[in-house]
């Protein structure tokens, strides 16, 4: 699953498009969010829904909830109601390992599982497409291995909790009941029809067009026999980046007809850029400045805040005094609204900064702090992974406790 | 000493509040006639009561089990308590109850059940459009602004005996929601009649104001009246202490954490413990046997150490605890709920750490394990 965006440059767009390969806003504007919620079919996260998660959990609900960085959702509402009854359900989320560098995007979805997994007391499994990127980055199989082995330790950085977590690779994992799943799903899908949902074309690798099952069966419990054994109409809930969703119709399509439940999803908007104009800014790989790495030094993190970082204040103090910061298209304060936890003090900068009051320089040291914070203590949780650790997460075991 | 605080109408509440301040009573008083439940005043009763009702061995036994909705509406029968019945299909929301009943029959109301930190809890019953503001509540009850928060499912089977969304002040009648404090909406003595669950969320009764303190009273609880909305920006200070803070229970409760974790399973009401935490009992042979008293509080010191979440809120207790004790001053609260609030999230993270190293090492020791000579 590539969380990470923009690796192919959209040609002139007349209209948006949001897949799983690629993403562009229209005419190099803003991704029209409520256009997209329409155009997938899917509904907006509402208050009433943030404020029953509260409800349920006895806490606050996450800061990405909050800022309505989770924004949208398929059937969220029933997984709770199912919640409510006692009815569990289980979490499933993944990454495709291309890198090595992970940066402060790619570790949102993982964020949010964590606070889900604690706040509900659920389980949780993580897929490493090691074959997704195998055949599409042309890596060879031994690198993408390594790659996702690499990647597991930062997920498991981000604090997942070992009794109620089972992360797998797809190289390592697929076969037994999974893959007797993935052709139950095949048959259900005509190559049309991939082509339809996918963009695959006669030119691509018969590889890629076999590769959507692989995606799509984690959602079914009886895929992970040792794990929930005889639970076949546990339920479960996706946190994924709204560029996924296509996947996932298409699995909620086939659900049915194999007697499944049809997985629930809570979709996120896209993390932009350092030096994003608009939402549109394109996250590069080979761009370092264009994102805050995990492995970056207080040092970097405040080079590239200062240097980078769009900002929406006005060209010289006085104008800016005197009309204030364009909030729209400052980076500094988007990337606040994900990370800063207190809503109180957002407010207040917000305020200030976009009354002209408080300088750019001002919001940028204040994000440095909070992106310093985070990096340091992902960097210090990322040292005490030890092969052993993820060996215990990626092993095929039961999970006594796992929804205590 | 409250007493400019408190609403001249609460002329009962007002006695209670001297027994509190000098003692350690509970907030709800107990019957002299009563020779079950235990007797800890011997101040003369203060409520009506109705001779034959709590003396009947149908009242006795199932107080263990928990009050069912036919024992409730035959209680207020008995006391001769004039209520309408509304049946329809179970509802979890207000909005889904107001299809169902309309407001011509009465005043919808909106409970919830809170906690606090040192485990004691709160029903708080409002009309619907009160605004109940949990941050202010938890400073006019003395407990800081970040004092409460909703209780955890567990505790509504376990303290209340009821489901979720069903939460009424009925729940008191229960002997396992002694320690419970129960807030009722000042607003409520505008209306006519208001709307509760009677113990099941399929049933809606409309009853007086009277008629709720009269069953309140029966049960051995002063009917508590709050203006929720008022005081809207506590400022809590030497001079002016919170003006909720009498409503405070004095004892806390351990919900026990049993391991299936349903809410039917409990044949023994939790212990109740004073406000120092049970010491987790370090056992050879954790039991896990539902109903099982003794296991049952070995496993909630288990929790302790396997919930990361919970093993912080134990450190963080006992900080608190000894920053109280050794420090005086209004500042103390607003210093301990600051450390609360910044390091529970980092204290977590270092905890989960801990415990997944802790599984690692675990893990690999066992498959290098030997098997066992025979």
């Amino acid at each position: 699953m590539e969380v990470d965006k923009k690796e192919e440059i959209a040609s002139d767009s007349s209209e948006q498009v949001v897949n799983p390969w690629e993403v562009s806003a229209k005419d190099g504007g803003k991704i029209d969010y409520d256009k997209l919620i329409d155009q997938f079919g899917c509904q907006r996260l509402d208050e009433s829904l943030i404020d029953r998660v509260e409800r349920l959990t006895s806490r606050q609900p996450h800061v990405f909830l909050r800022r309505g960085v989770f924004f949208a959702h398929r059937d969220f509402d029933l997984v709770l109601d199912a919640y409510e009854r006692g009815d569990k359900f289980y979490l499933y989320t993944g990454r495709g390992p291309s890198s090595e560098a992970l940066h402060l995007g790619h570790l949102i979805p993982f964020m949010f599982t964590k606070y889900l997994q604690e706040a509900f007391k659920v389980p949780l499994v993580i897929q490493l497409t090691d074959d997704e990127k195998c055949m599409w980055k042309n890596l060879s199989v031994e690198e993408s291995q390594r790659l996702a082995r690499e990647n597991a330790k930062d997920i498991i950085a981000c604090g997942f909790d070992v009794t109620k977590t089972f992360i797998f690779s797809d190289f390592d994992y697929v076969g037994g009941a999974f893959y007797k799943n993935m052709v139950k799903v095949a048959k259900c899908v005509t190559l049309n029809k991939a082509m339809g949902i996918f963009g695959f074309s006669g030119e691509d690798h018969i590889g890629k067009l076999s590769f959507p099952p692989v995606q799509a069966v984690p959602s079914f419990p009886s895929s992970f026999p040792h794990l929930f054994p005889g639970k076949d109409k546990l339920r479960c809930l996706i946190p994924c980046a709204i560029d996924q969703d296509p996947y996932f119709r298409m699995t909620r399509d086939v659900a049915p007809r194999l007697g499944y439940s049809k997985p629930a999803l809570i979709e996120s908007s896209f993390f932009p850029a350092l030096q994003a104009s608009g939402e549109n800014g394109k996250m590069s790989a080979s761009d370092p400045n264009s994102a805050i790495y995990v492995t970056d030094t207080a040092k970097d993190i405040k080079n590239k805040i200062n240097r980078y970082a769009f900002s929406g204040g006005q060209d010289s103090i006085e104008k800016h005094r005197e009309i204030g910061a364009n909030l729209e298209v400052d980076i500094p304060v988007k990337y606040l609204s994900f990370f800063l936890e207190d809503d109180a003090e957002l407010e207040h900068i917000k305020k200030e900064y976009g009354e002209g009051r408080m300088l750019t320089g001002e919001v940028k040291k204040r994000l440095t702090e909070v992106l310093t914070g985070m990096v340091e203590r992902h960097r210090m949780a990322r040292a005490a992974v030890t092969e052993e650790m993820v060996d215990a997460f990626m092993a095929v075991r039961p999970l006594p406790n796992m929804f205590e | 000493m409250y007493s400019s605080l408190i609403d001249p109408n609460l002329l009962i509440a007002k006695d209670s509040q001297a027994l509190l301040v000098n003692g350690y009573r509970k907030p709800n008083l107990k019957t002299s006639n009563d020779p079950i439940r235990r007797i800890n005043n011997t101040k003369p009763t203060l409520f009506i009561f109705s001779a034959p009702a709590p003396c009947s061995p149908k009242f006795f036994d199932n107080d263990l089990m928990g009050f069912s909705k036919d024992q409730l509406l035959s209680q207020l029968q008995e006391l001769e308590i004039d209520y309408s019945k509304y049946e329809h299909p179970p509802v979890l929301t207000v909005e889904e109850q107001a299809k169902y009943v309309s407001s011509s029959e009465g005043a919808l109301s909106k409970n919830l059940f809170f906690k606090d930190k040192k485990h004691r809890y709160y029903i708080i019953s409002a009309m619907v459009d009160t605004k109940v503001d949990m941050k202010v509540l938890s400073q006019r009850l003395g407990l800081g602004k970040g004092g409460i928060r909703m209780a955890p499912e567990e505790a509504l089977a376990e303290l209340l005996q009821v489901s979720l969304g069903c939460v009424t002040p009925f729940a008191v009648v229960n002997e396992s929601a002694r320690d419970v404090s129960l807030l009722l909406d000042q607003k409520f003595k505008n209306q006519t009649r208001c709307i509760f669950h009677p113990l099941s969320n399929n049933v809606s009764i409309s009853l007086s104001t009277s008629g709720l303190d009269k069953f309140l009273q029966s049960v051995g609880r002063d009917p508590v009246y709050v203006d929720l909305e008022a005081n809207a920006n506590p400022v809590v200070g030497k001079d002016q202490p919170p003006d909720l803070a009498v409503y405070v229970p004095s004892n806390s409760v351990v919900i026990p954490e049993l391991p299936n974790n349903t809410p039917s399973a409990q044949a023994s009401p939790p212990k109740n413990v004073s406000a120092e935490k049970t010491k987790p009992v370090a056992s050879p042979k954790p039991s896990k046997s539902p109903g099982n008293v003794k296991s049952v509080v070995q496993n909630s010191g288990l929790s302790v150490f396997k919930n990361p979440e919970k093993f912080v809120e134990e450190i963080l207790d006992k900080t608190s605890e000894l920053l109280f004790s050794e420090v005086k001053g209004e500042n103390v609260e607003a210093l301990a709920e600051t450390l609360r609030k910044r390091l529970t999230s980092e204290f977590t993270h270092l905890a989960v750490m801990y415990k997944n190293t802790a599984y690692s090492e675990g893990f690999y020791a066992g498959t290098q394990c030997q098997p066992k000579r025979p």
